[in-house]
């Protein structure tokens, strides 16, 4: 028997918005999550803008005890729980009963543990204080720490893991949960992932050079995928979650359904192929998107909209083209594409599972999010695909099908297609 | 500093690491601080990490071993502060 497999809540930290109500708000109208950062300049960084969410630590108090919330430091850790415990009320359920819930896992990923958490370690040894360490720093800096967080808060009994695979972790965590939930191991799945880009791993981007640079006194300006002017990604923080429910699961206790996830592929281009540490292989992503179509059981036509991974950086003409070349479609022919990017700069581990939640909201509200900062674009891109394609505008049309893609270091991609709930499948 | 007035700045020190505040109000010296306050023992590090701090001393492991109750708790941080 097939299992279907369905969408039925949603969380979201977003710098454009914090919650869902907030973030499709904000999708809806183009809003920027983009600011100048003070310390940034002070620190003598390229590019001194970021996207980070409006986020109260004191907002925690509503997610944890307040004697976890005392000593709990780590901001990955806060806005992955506080996304991943929004998601599961979303979905009508009570966090924090006395029950084991052994039908139910997390697959929750991020890029870095704590360095921020890391670097008061340093500090502390290295001054010969390790003995006013205490209890509390080991679970915010193991990799698995936002996991550990969310399963002891919602009680989860099924499989608990922490996935990394650079700016793929998002789509590559949900594609995860889709599957122990397809092959019967688990009802229900809590996926996501979550960043904190503090100033350390800013830094580390910074120096590459990839970064969005001449926009420093206009943030909102500053990311700009798939225009002429791209210079660089922004980097973001934040968090996004998924619910996935076996669909019998869902129907029986009368979940609101949002969307359902009809499966993906993930893959690697093996650094072979004009693939390597830094960029993907063209056969490896074009082998992702049509393995992916190839799982969900879903044609190239059928897909209305692109929810692309498109950072701003010179590879996203790449990207397109191999779009093109998946999907066989062309011009005006081709899906409607955005870049949830170019409002909230691109959040790494984050990104895939803050875009899957705006693909969602898409599905479910029936429409597509403009891409700002779209004046002027990318000529070689505009020879592939027409201009009509990337709306610059919010466009209230038919979204029954969504490819959501990301493509990380280590030349990893994930690609998942989302689809418009129908009961008859 | 005599056992009362260490007993009251004693409890600004368990009261993060106590969920139930109430369970605070009437502690002794009997009181078990895993037992009945409740207290995670994975915190009794921070206690007292926190505690030498709030005294300004510096309890070794050895003692720190001894500090599972409220009035043994009075015992070490008075020696260490009468040093």
């Amino acid at each position: 028997m097939s299992r279907r497999v369905v969408v039925t809540g949603l969380g979201v930290v977003s710098p454009n918005g914090m919650g869902v109500p907030a973030f499709l708000d904000a999708i809806r109208n183009g809003v920027s999550g983009i600011r100048h950062v003070p310390q940034y300049e002070a620190l003598k960084f390229n590019c001194q803008v970021a996207g980070l969410p409006q986020f109260e630590w004191e907002r925690l108090k509503n997610y944890v005890s307040e004697v976890t919330f005392h000593g709990l430091q780590g901001r990955a850790i806060a806005y992955g729980l506080m996304a991943a415990v929004d998601a599961w009320r979303d979905a009508g359920n009570e966090a924090g009963g006395d029950q084991t819930l052994w039908d139910t896992g997390c697959v929750f990923g991020s890029s870095v543990a704590e360095v921020e958490t890391v670097k008061k370690i340093f500090n502390r040894v290295d001054a010969g204080e390790a003995r006013k360490l205490g209890s509390r720093v080991v679970e915010q800096f193991m990799n698995s720490g936002i996991t550990a967080y969310i399963s002891g808060k919602l009680g989860l009994g099924n499989r608990i893991i922490a996935n990394s695979a650079a700016c793929a972790t998002g789509t590559q965590a949900i594609l995860m949960g889709y599957e122990y939930i397809q092959q019967g191991m688990a009802k229900r799945m809590l996926v996501g992932s979550s960043e904190h880009v503090d100033p350390y791993i800013f830094a580390a981007f910074d120096s590459m050079r990839i970064l969005s640079r001449k926009f420093n006194s206009e943030p909102e300006k500053a990311s700009r995928p798939m225009s002429r002017s791209a210079g660089g990604f922004v980097p973001g923080s934040g968090a996004g979650a998924l619910i996935l429910e076996d669909l019998e699961y869902a129907l029986q206790r009368k979940a609101r359904i949002y969307a359902e996830l009809l499966g993906g592929a993930c893959n690697s281009g093996g650094q072979r192929n004009g693939g390597s540490m830094t960029a993907p292989a063209a056969p490896g992503v074009i082998r992702c998107i049509t393995d992916a179509l190839a799982n969900a059981r879903v044609r190239p036509e059928s897909i209305d909209l692109i929810s692309g991974h498109l950072t701003a950086t010179a590879a996203d003409t790449l990207e397109i083209q191999n779009w093109c070349l998946a999907l066989e479609r062309n011009g005006c022919n081709f899906p409607l594409i955005n870049s949830l990017k170019s409002m909230i700069g691109h959040s790494l581990s984050a990104a895939g599972s803050i875009e899957a939640v705006g693909t969602v909201l898409q599905i479910r509200h029936q429409f597509a999010h403009p891409n700002i900062n779209l004046e002027d674009p990318n000529g070689e891109i505009l020879k592939l695909i027409d201009l009509s394609r990337m709306p610059v505008k919010k466009v209230d049309t038919p979204i029954n099908i969504v490819a959501k893609a990301n493509f990380g270091f280590g030349d990893v991609n994930a690609c998942l297609i989302f689809s418009k709930y129908n009961q008859h499948g | 500093m005599d056992r009362r007035a260490i007993l009251e700045e004693l409890k600004k020190v368990l009261e993060p690491y106590t969920e139930n505040k109430e369970l605070l109000g009437n502690i002794d010296e009997q009181t078990d601080l895993v037992k009945d306050l409740k207290i995670n023992s994975s915190n009794l590090v921070d206690v007292i990490i926190d505690a030498e701090a709030k005294y300004d001393v510096e309890i070794d492991f050895d003692s720190a071993e001894k500090m599972f109750t409220v009035g043994s708790c009075i015992d070490v941080i008075q020696e260490k502060v009468n040093k």
